[in-house]
């Protein structure tokens, strides 16, 4: 695999969006999308999770593949992952405990966002080398807080409008996700030259 | 209360269901239901891992101390996606290359961990058993029928059979990205607007006895 840098940032970031074309992350997406604040926050968060998780998932696979065991590859992940979410808790409490406590219950679920976990397969399974599997973790996972924001935005606004009480809640957020979605399709022309 | 907990099978079945009441486990429910076939893989793996992971979880229940009992649940449930995933490439490869890497992705899948701890760490290993495969084919149900309006719509095939022969336009935007979101926004739709219906028809003979008294 010898794709270039811009490609995979541009390609992650936009075109294959994580959570607007492969439908990744989609638990937070939908729930913590209501509020601007929190969303930006929450988007924020993942990208520190994912990158630091995905440094630390390209190290264990190196070890894994030097032992013959890649069976063991998922379950070390998972391990991975929780281990760092734990540790941006920790880091969050000391930085700032207001955030914390904004965050609140949904820090911990950053364990179960597929995300992470699809990031650290990805890169294992399409063979990236340390420097861009990096470039992946951080576009992907920005990739990811673009998204929630910008729904978050439009989401602010609709709160205000007039909406049929059917369509309220869930029904009118995956719509506005679908017109999104539709957006982002456009972008599926850039990546021709990389 | 009583008599929802005395059924879990149907409780998960339908009443609770996984895809359009908990709305648990969004990501393979919208990105392999592009075609009937893979979203029935996708819902028997599922179903699989959610029953090995309730009756494992619900056997060591008395067993694990509880605060290292979500990092066990995961590991749990992450042995049993690992038996799955090998399972599926040993049966066909085909369609463990639909489903690629959401087959993997099935240990993150909230349902998981939801019923274990939910459930199965609080009951008995038969109805953990009940309960795993009642959220299970709840999901695979979900699955199938968001897979169904997909493929009809986007390829004008059901299972592969050509439905509506060679003129058929197909309607390719339901194979994309946003058809997977608009599809379960309208299966939510209908669901609402049955249950308005209903509220409204079992209120309105209320309504007609207030006015003649």
């Amino acid at each position: 695999m010898n794709e270039s840098l811009g490609h995979i940032f541009v390609d992650s970031l936009l075109i294959n969006n994580f959570v607007l074309a492969v439908f990744l992350g989609m638990c937070p997406f939908l729930g913590l999308s209501s509020k601007f604040q929190t969303a930006w926050r929450m988007g924020v968060t993942v990208i520190f999770v994912i990158t630091v998780s995905s440094i630390l998932a390209f190290g264990t696979n190196l070890m894994l593949v030097a032992l013959h065991a890649e069976y063991l590859r998922l379950i070390s992940f998972i391990v991975i992952i929780a281990a760092t979410v734990q540790l941006t808790e920790m880091i969050i409490k000391k930085a700032s405990p207001a955030l914390f406590r904004e965050l609140g219950i949904y820090l911990p679920l950053i364990t179960t966002n597929c995300a992470v976990l699809a990031v650290a397969l990805f890169q294992t399974v399409r063979n990236y080398n340390f420097i861009q599997s990096t470039v992946y973790a951080v576009s992907a996972s920005g990739g990811f807080c673009l998204a929630i924001v910008l729904l978050s935005l439009v989401r602010e606004r609709v709160e205000l409008s007039d909406v049929p009480s059917l369509a309220r809640g869930t029904a009118l957020t995956l719509v506005l996700a679908s017109i999104l979605s539709m957006a982002f399709m456009g972008f599926a022309g850039m990546g021709g030259g990389g | 209360m009583s008599q929802e907990q005395d059924n879990p099978f149907l409780n998960g079945l339908w009443k609770e269901s996984p895809v359009f009441v908990q709305f648990l486990g969004m990501c393979p429910t919208l990105a392999v239901t592009n075609s009937v076939r893979n979203a029935i893989a996708m819902g028997l793996a599922t179903t699989f891992v959610l029953v090995l992971t309730n009756v494992l979880v619900s056997s060591v229940r008395k067993l694990v101390p509880n605060q290292v009992r979500i990092a066990t649940f995961i590991a749990i449930a992450a042995t049993a996606v690992t038996v799955t995933d090998y399972l599926v490439k040993a049966i066909s490869i085909d369609i463990y290359k639909a489903l690629g890497p959401f087959l993997a992705l099935i240990v993150v899948n909230c349902v998981i961990l939801a019923r274990a701890e939910a459930f199965a760490a609080k009951n008995n290993v038969s109805r953990s058993f009940a309960d795993g495969l009642g959220n299970g084919v709840g999901f695979t149900l979900g699955l199938t029928m968001l897979g169904t309006v997909r493929e009809v719509l986007g390829a004008g095939s059901f299972l592969g059979v050509s439905l509506f022969g060679p003129n058929f336009e197909p309607w390719v935007l339901f194979l994309l990205p946003p058809g997977g979101f608009i599809t379960l926004a309208f299966w939510l739709l209908l669901f609402a607007w049955y249950r308005d219906r209903k509220a409204r028809a079992a209120a309105a003979p209320a309504a007609m006895q207030e006015v003649h008294s």
